[in-house]
């Protein structure tokens, strides 16, 4: 028995089968033992009857990407399972198990080497009165975990309580026929014990945290249309923004989320939307209205698999180029991304905070991964920024709502506010909003609302800057996470790398990668995106160092974090 | 119109910016403008009170003419923008302007929501029956041989019918006017604004610089026969069988205006994070 820091679990099964079930009941049981962890789902196109695989991963300390490949692999079927083999890697050491009546085991997993070993779950699940595979495969692994009995009951109890007490009952009676037959088998490995934390506990998705962040932000209206993988964030915001005396509002289409939002914050009320790819492009032009008449407003892009309908339940990180270069006209704006489900939470209510201080539109540039993988994590720390606006004062005279100031930003009147009527126009105009084809007014204005951006103090958060090595990986969104552990790995073998991440990629901070960089002679890049966009980004607004590596290729299998820790020693060799 | 307060004894020009108009001489937007002031003057709204919403075309122009805060948005988009900020701000009250390319063709389909919401704010369109910004293009209510540069011989199609359209989509109030006659105007656009939920009225704007025909409406204009109905059925049946320059209010529905559902307590943003809680 090998004692490890984390130990992954693929859970398969056709759709109906309840795969996704026992994947989360397997996470929330372990993390009640006080292990950190990550579960991902990977699903096909169908709503129903497709098929689904749980991906979990448990650890003894804080998790933010799959790993390598699984240790453990249940299979209550294989039927289509075939469709998704290369994203339930096994390699010799794991232990695969599989129902005998389930099907052919897919031919990656069968080429691995694996151990296999035949256990009929269904038959077993039949055994039972309302007896159900998922729960007997629940309990395989949790008797493989070594996770304690009560826990899983406990987290049964919880998951399934609308379904009525038989349906507990027999639940729990699979988890046991689960765990008895898990005896006798062997995984090898054992968790070490977690690290003991006096934080309280979430179990949340990066979709989630970005709702929280939004309303701690300050957000108090969203307009929503649905699109796959952002429908979760507007899921969670439908009932908790009434709770804090928010609204939000159902649009008929994406065109009219982005307006709406724009009308609400015009009115004074903090305003986002979530979306994705092909709704990000419907609401370009309006965020160029937005930036062109300073609202601030807050658009969320779970990014997917493009271009057009893409893969909608599958990750890439494509979007980039969209939302820095796709405004038409010189439009500067903000482009946040989030590095992590922790972290959506941060981004998003910082993105609050710097669109309602800068009064600009932010893209938020989350991503499928991030967004629908569900974590066990330590509640993070409360943040200071809430959204605040610099408001006109009442007064007498003409009100200048486009007034050139110091820092850019000019005081935004309210409707209600006497004294500060004016129209918002997308038009080109002067200080005081009216329309005028002058080239004095469109430069002035154009030099305004870059530098209000330029000039403002984004301080520390504008990237994740760790370690001094002279290779340095610059990665961005949701990879820093495979990055980080890459790192690690690399270190462990006595090499010293540094990671660069940046959380604000617009607008671009040059002073400050500059001082990022400094010492570093090797840059690898690191991106999930077939044309390498990010990596034509830094080109083009940065100065890297003489060496650079790029490590991209496009969705939907994630970048692992041996490929990037390959790649490190691949360029030292 | 929201139950705000309200100033008495005011005066049309309270309501006029000093903007000149862009507007060809002889536009009937002048008129509508006039009436939109009258209008504003007679219900006495409070100007920092009122926001006048707009998208991209001649008409437009209008909300920078007026002293109200006011929006000028992109291109057929003043519905949503209006729904975003009457449903977060229902203190404040909205009128939309709009033209029959920015309402009926590109933002056509906000158009038909913004009826089925019936939020209460009032939708203006000044029609045309052209694109006059762009010099001239047929647009979804010209007439099928109307010749333009872009539709040689005419576009062959049947106009659009805004008027029954907004009745089956769920418009509480549906009204025609003529710009031509801007005490009336003012009359119906005083009714729309108080009347609770979602008001359309289709203005009858000529163009007198790409449909000088147009300058004949005044000729054909006449009130509408008999008074307005709160059934649907009959409304959408007069409506159908007039002959479009049929003035005056032609429905007045009771359908409640949309509300939308606030907590009544704010409660601690600590409490969002407990579903979170393991």
């Amino acid at each position: 028995m090998r004692e490890v820091e984390d130990i992954s679990v693929a859970i398969v099964g056709s759709g109906g089968a309840g795969a996704l079930t026992a994947g989360n009941l397997l996470l929330e049981a372990a993390s009640l033992a006080g292990w950190r962890g990550l579960l991902t789902r990977t699903v096909g196109p169908q709503i129903r009857g497709g098929e689904a695989a749980a991906l979990v991963r448990l650890a003894s300390r804080p998790v933010e990407c799959l790993a390598d490949r699984f240790d453990l692999l249940i299979g209550i079927d294989w039927l289509n399972a075939n469709r998704f083999g290369a994203e339930i890697e096994v390699g010799p050491q794991s232990l695969v198990i599989t129902d005998p009546s389930g099907g052919d085991l897919p031919a990656l997993v069968a080429r691995a080497g694996a151990r296999v070993v035949e256990v009929p779950i269904k038959d077993i699940a039949k055994a039972i009165a309302d007896g159900r595979p998922n729960m007997v495969a629940l309990g395989l692994a949790a008797g493989l975990l070594g996770l304690p009995e009560d826990l899983s009951c406990t987290v049964i109890a919880k998951r399934l309580k609308e379904k009525g007490e038989t349906a507990i009952e027999a639940s729990r009676a699979g988890l046991k026929a689960g765990i008895a037959a898990a005896t006798g088998l062997d995984l090898s490995l054992q968790l070490i014990a977690p690290k003991p934390s006096a934080a309280p506990r979430w179990l949340v998705s990066g979709n989630e945290t970005t709702g929280l962040g939004a309303i701690r932000g300050g957000v108090r209206f969203a307009a929503a249309y649905p699109i796959t993988p952002a429908s979760e964030i507007l899921e969670w915001l439908a009932p908790n923004l009434p709770k804090v005396g928010g609204v939000l509002f159902q649009a008929e289409d994406e065109l009219a989320a982005i307006n709406m939002i724009i009308g609400a914050s015009f009115g004074g009320t903090p305003a986002m939307t979530a979306t994705s790819g092909p709704g990000l492009a419907l609401m370009i032009e309006a965020l160029g209205l937005a930036t062109a008449a300073e609202i601030p407003v807050v658009v969320i892009d779970v990014m997917r698999a493009g271009p057009s309908t893409g893969i909608p339940t599958k990750s890439e990180q494509a979007d980039l180029n969209i939302a820095v270069y796709g405004l038409h006209g010189d439009a500067p704006h903000l482009v946040l991304a989030p590095q992590s489900i922790v972290d959506c939470l941060f981004t998003t209510q910082w993105g609050v905070y710097l669109a309602e201080a800068l009064q600009a539109p932010a893209i938020v540039l989350s991503d499928q991964f991030i967004g629908q993988a569900v974590a066990a994590i330590d509640r993070p720390a409360d943040i200071a920024f809430i959204g605040r606006r610099t408001a006109a004062l009442p007064q007498a005279g003409a009100y200048k709502r486009y007034a050139v100031s110091a820092g850019g930003v000019s005081p935004m009147a309210i409707p209600g506010m006497r004294g500060g009527q004016y129209t918002a126009d997308g038009l080109t105009h002067n200080e005081f909003g009216i329309p005028t084809s002058s080239e004095s007014d469109h430069r002035t204005q154009l030099d305004k609302r870059r530098m209000k951006l330029e000039q403002f103090a984004y301080g520390d958060h504008w990237a994740t800057i760790e370690g001094d090595g002279e290779l340095a990986v610059i990665t961005w969104g949701s990879l820093t996470g495979s990055a980080r552990e890459a790192i690690a790995k690399a270190h462990g073998s006595g090499l010293n790398i540094r990671l660069i991440a940046p959380r604000l990629l617009c607008p671009t901070q040059p002073d400050r990668l500059k001082a990022a960089l400094d010492g570093v002679k090797r840059v690898l890049v690191v991106e999930q995106s077939h044309s390498g966009q990010f990596h034509r980004y830094l080109r083009a607004h940065y100065d890297l160092a003489k060496d650079v590596r790029v490590l991209n290729r496009p969705g939907p299998l994630p970048i692992r974090p041996s490929e990037i820790e390959q790649a490190i020693m691949q360029w030292r060799s | 119109m929201s139950s705000v307060e309200t100033r008495s004894a005011c005066k049309p020009g309270d309501y006029k910016s000093d903007i000149k108009p862009i507007w060809c001489p002889g536009c009937g937007d002048y008129h509508v403008l006039l009436s939109f002031t009258r209008a504003f003057a007679e219900l006495g709204l409070v100007p920092e009170e009122t926001v006048v919403v707009s998208g991209i075309g001649c008409s437009s122009r209008i909300p920078a003419y007026t002293k109200c805060y006011g929006f000028h948005g992109v291109h057929g988009r003043s519905l949503a923008l209006a729904t975003g900020l009457k449903v977060s701000r229902p203190d404040l009250t909205v009128v939309v302007a709009s033209g029959d390319g920015d309402g009926y063709s590109i933002g056509g389909n906000h158009f038909l929501h913004a009826c089925r919401r019936n939020i209460d704010m009032t939708y203006v369109v000044m029609d045309n029956r052209v694109y006059g910004m762009t010099k001239g293009q047929p647009s979804p209510t010209t007439e099928p041989d109307f010749d333009t540069a872009l539709s040689p011989g005419g576009t062959g199609l049947s106009p659009f019918h805004p008027l029954v359209i907004a009745l089956a989509a769920g418009a509480n109030f549906v009204a025609r006017a003529f710009s031509g006659d801007p005490n009336q105007t003012t009359s119906i656009l005083v009714d729309a604004i108080r009347h609770p939920g979602f008001s359309f009225v289709e203005v009858l704007s000529p163009c007198v610089t790409f449909r000088p025909d147009e300058r004949e409406w005044k000729t054909q204009m006449h009130p509408a026969p008999v008074a307005a109905t709160s059934d649907p059925g009959k409304a959408a049946r007069r409506i159908m069988t007039d002959d479009g320059f049929n003035i005056g209010i032609l429905y007045r529905g009771n359908r409640r205006p949309y509300q939308a559902k606030v907590g009544s307590n704010c409660i601690d943003l600590a409490e969002l994070e407990k579903d979170f809680a393991l």
